[in-house]
């Protein structure tokens, strides 16, 4: 983020030694917190994944092979795509999870990064600009909170086609009110705050303001928050999955793969668990990631990861 | 010979991230019954740790008790029981705090809470709550019968501190011992608090044990005092002792930074008025913050508002400076009116006013360096210096302001209460003004560090030719520094004039009532002070 990187200024004054550069800073940073390290290379790989997987295994993950049918995990004599098991039609798990991430982190990244961004952009202007225009903002928020999301979902994706572009929309726009409530409220707080007034007296534009020394100190709230949401989304896409009007085969995502493995739950254990795992393991990391990034953006708290842990 | 209470060579430490802290480091001083003692000594000083171990108030860990004793009429306190320190406090041991109204429970009436005091050590209800009454009755709050029923809100700041003392002699404690007990109150409600508490002591006879960084108070109140620094004592005697004859070098260099002891200023004459307010006023509703205030400031001049907390000098500093828009009059700097200016304008002057806010911890963005912050005002105004000369620049003014310039890269946490403040300053200076509003400027920085910024600010105006229009509630630290003052009340300008005229010869009654309330270092003179505010109540 902006904020970590040190200040491009030219370092004409030989004097003072520049900061090392923005990425060795984090690079050390993450290193210095091994579960974040652990966070951030499962979703570098998953993201791998989304990125190469279907080009790669999309012919494996759709084959169906009626003698592999619920085949359990753990077989090492069979196709490494087949160590976690297959499903229903025999298709192999490893594979099509590989597969399904890209549409589960398409839908659930972009619906979270829309919601975010127009959320957080609303909000700042809910709470810096003036009463008027702060209360039709507030009012159309809580328009879309009274609808229950899972509904307006429904009514939405009914009419429309239930396209990945769809579903994002959809989805973002019930989670934009949790954002815009946040944001508006932080930013309620810190426009009082004296380094804003002290802003002013520079003659600081509304613009720098609110973006140079508002939305920094607001920002790692809603990043928390954000990792929160991802999980809900690809839950909420999986049930609308499930209802036949979000993603529907022979497309695939972790979701429909787990509402997939449902009717099979006693007998075959591993259709459910193993794309629910990922979603787990995902939320889990975005969390730890976020957590770390908290600490890392926050130049009071920064000396947590800088200074080297102490054997005790 | 038995002391009341005695604190034999305590040391805590503090187990932090960063390592152990050494709190304090072998401290030892006596109470006697009816005596004040007061422990002075500037943020960090370790002055509140030992009273905060008699309490029993050190979170253990990260605290710890390294060694020492704490003994009350003999008895070590340190190695009883949780049960048996609970009784003793709040019955023999009773404590006030600097904020009365962080220590009252918001939705409890103060009768309640001064009854649950006794209850919770045994009283029956219906004694505790004629107690109650009694006590209101004792430390002066007006109406009590009624009174006793509201909630702590809607009290002043004194009445809550009074309530605060209520609560805590409610028991007849034998050690009363009061943390920075007026330091968030005005002087004239400070003198008052002072007064009730001595009067309390000669009634009941307890121990009051003070903590305090304002040698004032030392003066006005204690007998015996022990001066703290860096979690060690460094001197130790009754009050007139250590202020006529201090031993200990910390303690001389403190006693030196109190401010009302030099030369008063010449006024600056001749010149036309940089600043010229003309019945200035600002209306909340039906309610007037400031009312048609009318002042001038010249070039090369401090200009000082004094006045008590609701009196509208901050208001005012906002509505120059724009932050908050006048309803009436008008602010000319040199002849261009700020109230009625364009804002395209207006951005050209903020270059020339600028302003140094109370507190620096929150008048500096945390999340931005030094070099950023100050920087800051190249970034908004391009047209003074090119990116290229930034850095030079910063470096200059840290070499100004006296900080090293090797620590731009640094953030606000990482410096002292003081340094920030000198940041502060780097920070208005960047835009090359001429005239800088410093609000409360140096209030929240201990004695000896606002010794130094007033000795930055007035170098700086020698240098530079600034002027200043310096908003204060502390009066001696005024009459050092300012050319003329403006004494303010209810919003409005009640007297102004050339500062020796002012604290020589004032002619309203809140001048007088203000000067005399304001406490002096010297014992003896307080002493004296203390009959003419005697003499002063009993004319009025």
């Amino acid at each position: 983020m902006t904020d970590v990187s040190p200040h491009n200024a030219p370092s004409e004054a030989p004097a003072i030694a520049d900061a090392p550069p923005a990425y060795v800073q984090i690079a050390r940073m993450l290193w210095r917190d091994k579960l974040a390290l652990c966070a951030a290379i499962f979703l570098f790989i998953v993201v791998l994944c989304a990125l190469f997987g279907p080009m790669l295994l999309e012919d494996v993950a759709t084959k169906q092979n009626l003698r592999g049918r619920n085949a359990p995990p753990f077989d090492f004599s069979l196709h490494w795509t087949m160590w976690l098991g297959g499903d229903a039609l025999g298709r192999p798990l490893l594979a099509r999870i590989i597969v399904a991430a890209q549409n589960t982190m398409m839908v659930a990244a972009g619906a979270v990064v829309c919601a975010m961004i127009i959320g957080t952009g609303l909000g700042l202007i809910a709470g810096y600009s003036n009463k008027a225009g702060s209360q039709v903002i507030m009012r159309l928020a809580d328009v879309i909170m009274s609808f229950p999301s899972l509904l307006l979902a429904v009514i939405v994706l009914y009419m429309l086609e239930p396209a990945v572009g769809n579903l994002i929309i959809v989805l973002a726009i019930t989670r934009i009110p949790i954002y815009l409530r946040t944001c508006r409220a932080e930013v309620l707080e810190i426009r009082e705050r004296m380094f804003v007034q002290a802003a002013k007296v520079m003659g600081a534009s509304t613009n720098r303001i609110v973006f140079r020394h508002i939305l920094p100190v607001v920002f790692p709230t809603l990043v928390t928050i954000a990792t929160l949401d991802f999980a809900f989304v690809m839950l909420a896409e999986s049930s609308l999955s499930f209802l036949g009007i979000g993603i529907q085969p022979p497309e695939i995502t972790w979701g429909l793969m787990v509402a997939q493995g449902r009717s099979y739950l006693t007998t075959a254990w591993w259709l459910s668990f193993w794309p629910g795992l990922a979603i787990i393991l995902t939320t889990l990391s975005l969390n730890l990631l976020s957590n770390w990034m908290r600490t890392a953006l926050d130049p009071v708290q920064r000396w947590r990861l800088e200074i080297a842990r102490k054997k005790k | 010979m038995n002391h009341l209470l005695q604190v034999k060579d305590l040391s805590v430490d503090f187990h932090t991230a960063q390592g152990t802290v050494h709190a304090v480091r072998g401290v030892t001083w006596h109470l006697d019954r009816g005596e004040t003692l007061a422990i002075l000594g500037e943020s960090g000083s370790g002055k509140s740790v030992s009273a905060s171990a008699i309490m029993n108030l050190i979170d253990c860990p990260p605290g710890e008790i390294v060694s020492g004793e704490i003994l009350f009429e003999g008895r070590d306190i340190l190695k009883m029981s949780e049960d048996e320190r609970r009784d003793l406090n709040g019955r023999r041991i009773a404590m006030i705090f600097q904020d009365p109204l962080s220590h009252l429970n918001p939705v409890y009436t103060v009768g309640f809470q001064i009854a649950e005091m006794m209850t919770a050590h045994g009283t029956p209800k219906s004694k505790a709550r004629e107690r109650t009454m009694e006590l209101l009755k004792r430390v002066g709050i007006p109406d009590y019968e009624n009174k006793i029923d509201t909630y702590p809100h809607q009290f002043s700041g004194g009445q809550r501190q009074r309530l605060m003392i209520a609560m805590a002699l409610a028991m007849k404690p034998d050690i009363l011992i009061a943390d920075e007990p007026t330091t968030a109150l005005d002087v004239t409600v400070q003198a008052q608090i002072l007064e009730l508490l001595e009067e309390l002591q000669a009634e009941t006879g307890m121990g009051l044990l003070l903590i305090t960084h304002d040698l004032g108070v030392v003066a006005e109140v204690a007998d015996r005092v022990v001066v703290m620094n860096k979690g060690e004592i460094v001197e130790s005697g009754t009050a007139t002792q250590v202020y006529k004859a201090p031993v200990h070098p910390y303690t001389k260099k403190l006693i030196a930074a109190v401010p009302g002891e030099g030369e008063m200023a010449q006024p600056v004459g001749g010149e036309e008025p940089i600043l010229k307010i003309e019945g200035l006023s600002k209306a909340y509703g039906a309610f007037t913050a400031l009312d048609s205030a009318t002042l001038t400031v010249l070039p090369r001049e401090t200009v000082a508002i004094v006045g008590e907390s609701g009196s509208g000098k901050s208001t005012l500093a906002k509505t120059i400076l724009r932050l908050e828009d006048a309803t009436g009059g008008a602010a000319f700097y040199e002849g261009r009116d700020l109230v009625t200016m364009a804002p395209a304008e207006l951005f050209d002057l903020r270059r020339e006013i600028q302003m140094v806010f109370q507190d620096p911890t929150q008048s500096l963005n945390p999340r931005m360096s030094v070099f950023d912050i100050i920087s800051e005002a190249f970034v908004i105004h391009p047209e003074i210096l090119p990116k290229s000369e930034w850095k030079s620049k910063v470096r200059e003014l840290l070499d100004h302001v006296g900080l090293d310039a090797s620590h731009m890269h640094r953030y606000p946490h990482q410096f002292s209460g003081g340094q920030r403040q000198r940041i502060a300053i780097a920070r208005a200076l960047a835009l090359a003004p001429r005239l800088i509003i410093c609000d409360e400027a140096v209030s929240a920085l201990d004695v000896s560090i606002q010794a130094q910024v007033i000795q930055l600010l007035k170098r700086l105006q020698d240098e530079l030719g600034l002027s200043y229009l310096f908003i204060a509630h502390d009066l001696p630290l005024v009459r050092d520094f300012a050319h003329r003052v403006v004494v303010m009340q209810g919003g409005r300008i009640v007297e102004q004039g050339p500062v020796r005229e002012i604290f020589e010869n004032p002619k309203e009654q809140y001048t007088k009532d203000l000067l005399a309330a304001s406490p002096h270092p010297d014992p003896e003179v307080q002493a004296e002070r203390r009959k003419a505010r005697m003499q002063l109540e009993k004319t009025a």
